[in-house]
């Protein structure tokens, strides 16, 4: 069953489904990489609710005229444009009062979804409304999906995920470093509106399948899990849609295994299983690489605090330097120094001795700004060899003038 | 105003103004901390914890929920904490992952388990079900001294009551020191203010209000109330004190008029049926931070 589900042999509209929430997968990690690098990832949230009275209005509206209130493309244009209210209304509110960006979005998000909760007992009450199944965008449903809306899903997730794409440079500029793509012809405020605008439309588009509720996490997950795996924005970027896509495929297939396996929770779990591999699994920025490297940087200090009191000949108390000194086999047990452990001491005091003749004597501002721990650190990993010659020469001149 | 009134309005209206005032005192200090979006949070991850409480006692009983819902709320906070400080992700990203994902393990949880015996839907948890809380004991005002037509008062009116007192004592013993962490951190912590653990208690109080508020005006009373009365009260004072009091003034109007709208407004346009009445509070708060943002004598920022 679930087989046949991944390999989209469950039936037409299931397979469109599972195609339409893959493109959805990308469209909202790559667009919500963007916003997560501009800060603005919560901003999502905020659009993601206003959509609900622009939902019910719609269908008020389509209802009056006599037209059929549940066509999609209608709710969805609804949807969008009091969501684009929505986000103007955060906007104005972080710009013109002393509100700070969160008081915006939260008040915003609330008081439109609250809205658009009074429109939905409104249409309760008309004759019309009992059937039109407008719960359904709170938590997404894939069930009941026409052909038509499988089909708008599908190329509007391709014109997002294209218009991304086609501007991914300048907006990669911008995101990291807003100043310099001025210098470059770019307007960054330009650009955050069209990711606003991308995120917005991505969001009306995803309400079907994954629901207004936790679309959100769709533009937030994706992007958090795949900055662990990469410093590269380009990389990011990839791996975000591929996050995304996957959970929107593998999230799909599961749910139309059984009944009682709601799509956009599921979907939404599948990212969350992958933020959970990064976050413990990345390279360099997982935690258990993290523990890892605390673990040797640690070791280190300790190597070195014990063999630089070998070498002047001062005792050691410390109990964990002990025992790693004794591992290593540069003291005995009885926590006097072996032949390797002396040699080792004086290499240590050398580039210890080295290290604060070059900074007192020879740093130039900018040499060197790396945040390193100096005596830690092996000096001739890191300065070329005349620059250590003439160290060592300068530090026999000390020894000459002080005796 | 007759019996009717006291039977079917009153105690929602008191429930009502006692869950905004509650949800609107801790929202002050956070609104000055930048963590207002802490009450989204709390109200989505609480869902979760209800349904968990729910599956271990499997019955729709208050305390094991309140206890579960808290327990969600304080583990979601710890956890967005944690992936903030080791993954070294901004909060706000860090918040959307975690409470994001609870409240989804929340929905497919509640869609697994047996729960159509019971009343307990993702709709309840948003809209609540302020309506439904009536005094069907009472006849008239002489109930109030009734001792077994008070007995008959709905249970969260009293929770709900006893969770405002408790805030209310909080903050008015915490005062300076709450202040303090709000206007300037590190000063508060060289006068030895323990701030992390006070900021972890304003968040916890804030969770206590939300759960208990919660079940009677679901979330998004909850949401707005611990945002919107606070804004639109910064945006007129500027003062701590007058923005506490205007807050609360703030939350228990829009309580009261959006009740009235929500009630009889379609009744006085000669429809049959009343709208969501958590929906129409939330709204109206909404209307006064509209205004004071429009019109608030301190709405701009201090250059």
């Amino acid at each position: 069953m679930l087989w046949s589900a991944l390999s989209l042999t469950l039936g037409y509209n299931a397979t469109l489904v599972t195609l339409g929430a893959t493109l959805l997968g990308i469209a909202t990690g790559i667009s919500g990489t963007f916003l997560y690098l501009r800060k603005n990832a919560l901003i999502s949230d905020a659009i993601s609710h206003a959509t609900l009275p622009g939902l019910g209005a719609a269908f008020l509206l389509m209802t009056t005229a006599g037209l059929d209130g549940r066509s999609l493309f209608g709710l969805l244009g609804g949807s969008a444009i009091s969501a684009a209210l929505g986000l103007m209304i955060v906007t104005w509110l972080t710009t013109k009062t002393r509100l700070s960006q969160d008081a915006a979005i939260g008040s915003v998000l609330s008081v439109f979804f609250a809205f658009g909760v009074v429109l939905l007992t409104v249409i309760q009450a008309i004759p019309a409304g009992r059937q039109a199944g407008l719960e359904t965008f709170l938590l997404g449903s894939t069930a009941g999906m026409l052909f038509n809306d499988a089909v708008l899903i599908l190329v509007l997730g391709a014109i997002t995920t294209a218009i991304l794409l086609l501007f991914r440079r300048s907006i990669i500029v911008v995101s990291f470093d807003a100043h310099y793509a001025q210098t470059l012809g770019i307007s960054p405020q330009k650009i955050d509106y069209l990711v606003l605008a991308v995120a917005l439309a991505v969001t009306v588009i995803g309400m079907k399948i994954v629901g207004l509720i936790l679309i959100v996490a769709l533009l937030i997950i994706a992007p958090v899990a795949a900055r662990f795996w990469s410093e590269k924005s380009n990389t990011i970027l990839l791996i975000s849609g591929i996050f995304g896509g996957l959970s929107g495929y593998i999230g799909t297939a599961i749910s139309a295994t059984a009944p009682g396996l709601p799509t956009g929770p599921i979907i939404v779990l599948c990212s969350f299983i992958l933020f959970l591999i990064s976050f413990l699994l990345a390279p360099r920025r997982g935690i258990l690489a993290s523990a890892r490297a605390f673990l040797v940087f640690q070791t280190t200090v300790h190597m070195t605090q014990g063999l630089l009191s070998i070498a002047q000949n001062q005792p050691i108390y410390e109990p964990k330097t002990k025992r790693l000194l004794q591992r290593g086999g540069f003291v005995r047990a009885d926590g006097v120094a072996t032949q390797a452990g002396h040699a080792l001491a004086a290499k240590t005091l050398l580039n210890e001795r080295r290290w604060t003749y070059w900074r007192s004597k020879m740093r130039q501002t900018g040499a060197l700004d790396e945040p390193i721990v100096y005596s830690l650190v092996n000096i001739e990993t890191k300065l070329t060899q005349d620059q250590i010659k003439s160290i060592d020469q300068g530090l026999s001149l000390q020894q000459q003038d002080k005796l | 105003m007759g019996s009717d009134f006291i039977t079917l309005s009153l105690t929602p209206l008191l429930i009502g103004i006692c869950a905004s005032m509650a949800c609107a005192l801790p929202g002050n200090f956070l609104l000055l901390r930048k963590q207002a979006l802490i009450g989204d949070a709390i109200s989505h991850v609480v869902l979760p914890g209800i349904v968990v409480a729910f599956l271990f006692t499997g019955q729709v009983s208050t305390w094991p929920m309140m206890i579960g819902a808290a327990v969600a709320a304080i583990i979601a906070v710890l956890l967005i904490e944690f992936i903030c400080r080791v993954g070294k992700i901004e909060s706000g990203a860090a918040m959307g992952v975690i409470f994001t994902s609870m409240f989804a393990g929340g929905v497919l949880l509640l869609e697994q388990s047996d729960t159509s015996q019971v009343h307990l839907d993702v709709e309840h948890a948003l809209f609540g079900n302020l309506e439904s809380l009536i005094w069907l004991d009472a006849e008239g005002w002489a109930s109030f001294f009734d001792l077994n037509a008070l007995a008959g008062l709905p249970l969260e009116l009293v929770r709900m009551m006893t969770v405002l007192l408790v805030i209310v004592i909080f903050i008015y013993i915490f005062w300076r020191p709450l202040a303090l962490i709000c206007f300037d951190e590190p000063y508060a912590r060289t006068r030895g203010i323990a701030a992390t653990a006070l900021g972890f208690a304003l968040v916890t109080l804030t969770a206590i209000a939300a759960v208990a508020a919660f079940d009677a005006v679901g979330s998004i009373i909850v949401i707005a109330m611990i945002i919107c009365p606070p804004a639109a009260a910064r945006l007129m004072v500027n003062s701590l004190r007058s923005q506490v009091i205007y807050s609360q003034v703030l939350a228990v109007i829009a309580t009261v008029v959006g009740y009235i709208l929500a009630g009889y407004a379609p009744l006085w346009l000669g429809f049959s049926n009343t709208l969501s009445a958590a929906g129409m509070i939330a709204t109206m708060s909404g209307v006064f931070l509209a205004f004071a943002a429009l019109f608030g004598p301190h709405r701009r920022r201090n250059i």
